[in-house]
């Protein structure tokens, strides 16, 4: 479990916090997606998280982040590695430019952990495994697409054995066909029972696989509840969310005075 | 390595025959075309003004071309001359390191050697960074001619395009570092100890000899220099 109690941050060299006051739990198991405005403070969220910021950025925390009951603060960062990971939106520079083959590059973490040779094959192995890229394995991670790029990112991450997984926006600079990919792999993320947290404007990506989802707003949890519930909330637009198209779909048939999808029996 | 011999020597035929011994290797790796378009990116900006301000302002005693104010002397010219052989000699080492090197490899080496693993990606990054950096500007200019930029046509009008590449070229390279070391972090990169690797990278008898060979041309160099017995820089 990774809990966020009463969080405010502080990037290093700033006056002002830009977290205020953030509770937010990841049970394990659970994936949650986070959504919000430009500017709201959820990759500060992502950072706060996976205990990067303060450790590795700097900045000032205040309130706890804990990790199955130990401080993110206390321990050191490639400890905190092995329990949370956090992977972002290019993947170009999360390519470490030292692997000639796609599976160096996810052997990687494990190489680096300082683990038995024969380990570190099997988790490099199970990693591909799960996001189901073996084929990958021999390409050369800089000759891949965005999104085969991207799933080779999150295998890497994947390899490191963390509980928990906190992805910054994972299809944000993906086309269409990437992000579906991307998209598949995270379902199939979240049947490995690591917790996701996963950071997205597509609100269609998260409505078809989180448990739950938070809104961020300035900085605060304005809202936090059951996928349906929170994305179906009237007040999303207002967040600078756009609904998933489900639900646009539904309002537009309402104010056109014809049933909703689920008077018609259809639920999401 | 071979900067060093040729900043070391002085005169025109041991930069020159450095710069010969490049091409040749960059030739039977064939790189020898961007090998050239590297080095002389590298070093035409440099060039350019020490040609200048070494011709035109350096005393002599034996005068070629008055150019207005400037006397242009036989010292002068030479001195030019051997500076940009130098040049010349150092981009095209640097540039065939970069473009011949695998960084996998040279990270594990320096790591066998000893080196923290920390250090030895920094330097293979540093390896990386030039070609990286000329990929980076293109893709910039082709984004900043789209939105009606001049880059083409006269020297003026591309000197007055270069200027706003340059501001993002270096602003997205430094909010690229923090997010690549973060991601490398994220992968226990900083984790001290040892690491069980998987693979070595060869290293056969002949690039041995060609090591040693090398620093061994280097120290001769060296002693030569003190000794006073080559051409003194003039
Ligand atoms: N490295 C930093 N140093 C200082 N301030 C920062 C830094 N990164 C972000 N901020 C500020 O923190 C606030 C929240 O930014 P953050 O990046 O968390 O937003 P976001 O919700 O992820 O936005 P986006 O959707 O654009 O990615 C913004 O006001 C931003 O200017
Ligand atoms: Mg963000």
């Amino acid at each position: 479990m990774l809990e966020l109690r009463g969080v405010t941050y502080r990037y290093a060299g700033y006056a002002r916090p830009v977290l205020h006051d953030v509770d937010l739990a990841l049970r394990d198991g659970e994936i949650v997606g986070l959504v919000g405005a430009n500017e709201a403070g959820k990759s500060t969220v992502c950072l706060v998280a996976s205990g990067l910021a303060p450790a590795s950025i700097g900045g000032q925390l205040g309130g706890d982040v804990v990790i199955d009951g130990e401080r993110t603060t206390s321990l050191p960062v490639h400890e905190l590695a092995q329990r949370v990971v956090i992977g972002f939106q290019n993947p170009s520079t999360q390519r470490s430019g030292v692997a000639a083959t796609v599976f160096e590059e996810v052997a990687l973490g494990p190489m680096n952990l300082g683990l038995p040779v024969a380990e570190t094959l099997a988790r490099t192995r199970r990693a591909l495994a799960t996001l189901r890229i073996e084929d990958l394995a021999d390409r050369d991670p800089a000759r891949l697409s965005g999104g085969q790029g991207q799933l080779v990112a999150i295998a890497g991450l994947l390899a490191m054995g963390p509980r928990h997984i906190v992805l910054d926006e994972p299809t944000a600079q993906l086309d269409p066909e990437g992000s579906n990919l991307v998209a598949a792999a995270l379902r199939d993320l979240a049947r490995t029972g690591a917790a996701l947290l996963i950071v997205e404007h597509k609100a269609d990506l998260l409505d078809g696989i989180c448990d739950r989802v938070a809104v961020v707003d300035a900085g605060r949890i304005v809202l936090d509840g059951p996928t349906t519930a929170v994305l179906g909330d009237e007040r999303l637009a207002g967040w600078g969310v756009e609904p998933p198209s489900r639900v646009r779909l539904a309002r537009s048939l309402a104010a056109r005075g014809l049933p909703g999808l689920a008077e018609l029996g259809w639920t999401a | 390595m071979s900067s060093l011999v040729a900043f070391v020597a002085g005169g025109y035929l041991v930069p020159l025959a450095l710069v010969a011994i490049a091409l040749v290797s960059a030739a039977t790796g064939g790189v020898a075309r961007r090998l050239a378009s590297v080095s002389l990116l590298l070093t035409l900006p440099i060039a350019v003004s020490v040609v200048l301000v070494s011709a035109l302002t350096r005393a002599g005693t034996e005068v070629l071309v008055v150019l207005g104010p400037f006397d242009v002397t036989r010292e002068g010219v030479d001195f030019a001359g051997q500076m940009l052989v130098r040049l010349f000699a150092i981009s095209t080492a640097i540039g065939l390191f970069s473009l011949t090197t695998d960084p996998r490899a040279f990270v594990f080496d320096l790591e066998r050697r000893g080196l923290s693993p920390r250090f030895a990606f920094v330097a293979a990054a540093t390896v990386e960074a030039v070609p990286a950096m000329v990929t980076r500007a293109g893709v910039i200019a082709a984004a900043q001619r789209s939105r009606g930029l001049d880059t083409e046509g006269s020297l003026r009008a591309r000197l007055r395009g270069v200027l706003p590449l340059v501001g993002p070229v270096i602003l997205s390279s430094l909010t690229e570092v923090e997010e690549r070391s973060l991601a490398l972090e994220v992968r226990a990169f900083g984790r001290p100890g040892v690491r069980h690797l998987l693979w070595w990278p060869p290293d056969t008898a002949v690039e041995r000899v060609a090591r040693w060979l090398i620093v061994a041309a280097l120290l001769v160099l060296v002693a030569v220099r003190l000794a006073g017995a080559w051409p003194p820089i003039p």
